[in-house]
């Protein structure tokens, strides 16, 4: 376990497992969203209130966890960098802000369609709309605090404390269903039956998007990720001989 | 198994008169999936190209300052 987050750390390493796992990755990740998306949308039987108009759960739901799961998983790069200066970990948490920062996006835009006929607007101030703007914004805001500085360790440090401080939020959107009045309903339950409040049928094209939505997001930040790794590390041998062989490639093409 | 719960294409793109949000959303996704996955690629171009020609330049300039060597010796 230690030995594997040892070798994790090593860029060569990374990029090498990256290479070796996307051919999985595209594939396991485009049979989920496919299967998942036409089975929620077609083969998924329609909620009794909200009629068809509730399959954007389909969306709204994994996208609300990306942003969560994307932010925890910056929270834990980031405690890398400040602890063990591990620089793996700041390309890591560099290339996930972007990911976590769009599917915030989609989550809000998702969530007020589908106010707009289920609550009869598209935005209200409560809590959990709230605190989940405020993270789009702190997700914005470690994007542009890196540019700010033209030294890249500073930057790291800086965006690692920033992420540190904007975690707190997390936890508070979790709970801001049962913390305080909301017009956002807390999280349903699923059930195993078909009287449950949320069969199966209902909650298993959600898996399926939802294990997309991860594998998604593993295909993006392995690609930028890894084209960080090419820039930072260009001066060593291994990634000229990268840069080599894609050369002769692009000269086989022409 | 489960069932085509509409009857018809048509019913299936009404979405039971809620299209004008059902499809945006689907819509959307087909936009977050595009951009979490298309300017990687195309920045992994652009990297190669540009390292290329970094290298290109090291190399270009290493050969020059041999050259110069020579010359003054």
């Amino acid at each position: 376990m230690w030995q594997w987050l040892y070798k994790l750390g090593s860029p060569k390493w990374f990029y090498d497992l990256g290479n070796r796992s996307l051919p999985w990755l595209w594939g396991v990740t485009l049979f989920l969203l496919i299967i998942g998306v036409i089975w929620g949308l077609a083969f998924a039987p329609p909620d009794y209130q909200m009629g068809d108009n509730y399959r954007i759960i389909y969306m709204h739901v994994p996208a609300a966890g990306l942003m969560k799961g994307c932010f925890y998983m910056m929270a834990l790069c980031s405690a890398a960098v400040l602890i063990w200066k591990v620089k793996m970990a700041d390309i890591v948490a560099k290339a996930i802000a972007p990911i976590g920062t769009m599917a915030t996006l989609l989550m809000l835009a998702s969530g007020s369609l589908w106010g707009i006929p289920t609550w009869g607007t598209w935005w209200i101030w409560d809590a959990r709309l709230t605190s989940s703007l405020l993270q789009f914004f702190i997700y914005m805001g470690i994007i542009v605090l890196r540019s700010a500085f033209d030294s890249q360790d500073t930057a790291a440090r800086a965006c690692a404390v920033l992420t540190l401080v904007g975690v707190v939020n997390i936890p508070i959107i979790e709970y801001s269903v049962e913390w305080w009045n909301t017009l956002h309903q807390g999280a349903s339950s699923l059930g195993m039956r078909d009287t449950s409040a949320n069969p199966p049928e209902i909650w298993i094209p959600a898996f399926f998007t939802g294990f997309g939505f991860i594998g998604l997001f593993f295909i993006g930040l392995i690609l930028r990720s890894q084209n960080e790794i090419l820039w930072r590390e260009r001066r060593t041998q291994w990634v000229r001989d990268i840069v080599t062989d894609t050369v002769d490639h692009g000269a086989a093409d022409a | 198994m489960p069932e085509f719960q509409f009857d018809g294409f048509s019913a299936f793109l009404d979405m039971g008169g809620y299209a004008l949000y059902v499809w945006p959303v689907y819509i959307l996704f087909a936009m977050f999936f595009v951009i979490t996955v298309v300017p990687p690629l195309l920045g992994r171009k652009k990297r190669l190209k540009q390292l290329k020609a970094r290298m290109a330049r090291a190399d270009f300039d290493r050969h020059h300052d041999k050259n110069s060597e020579g010359e003054s010796h």
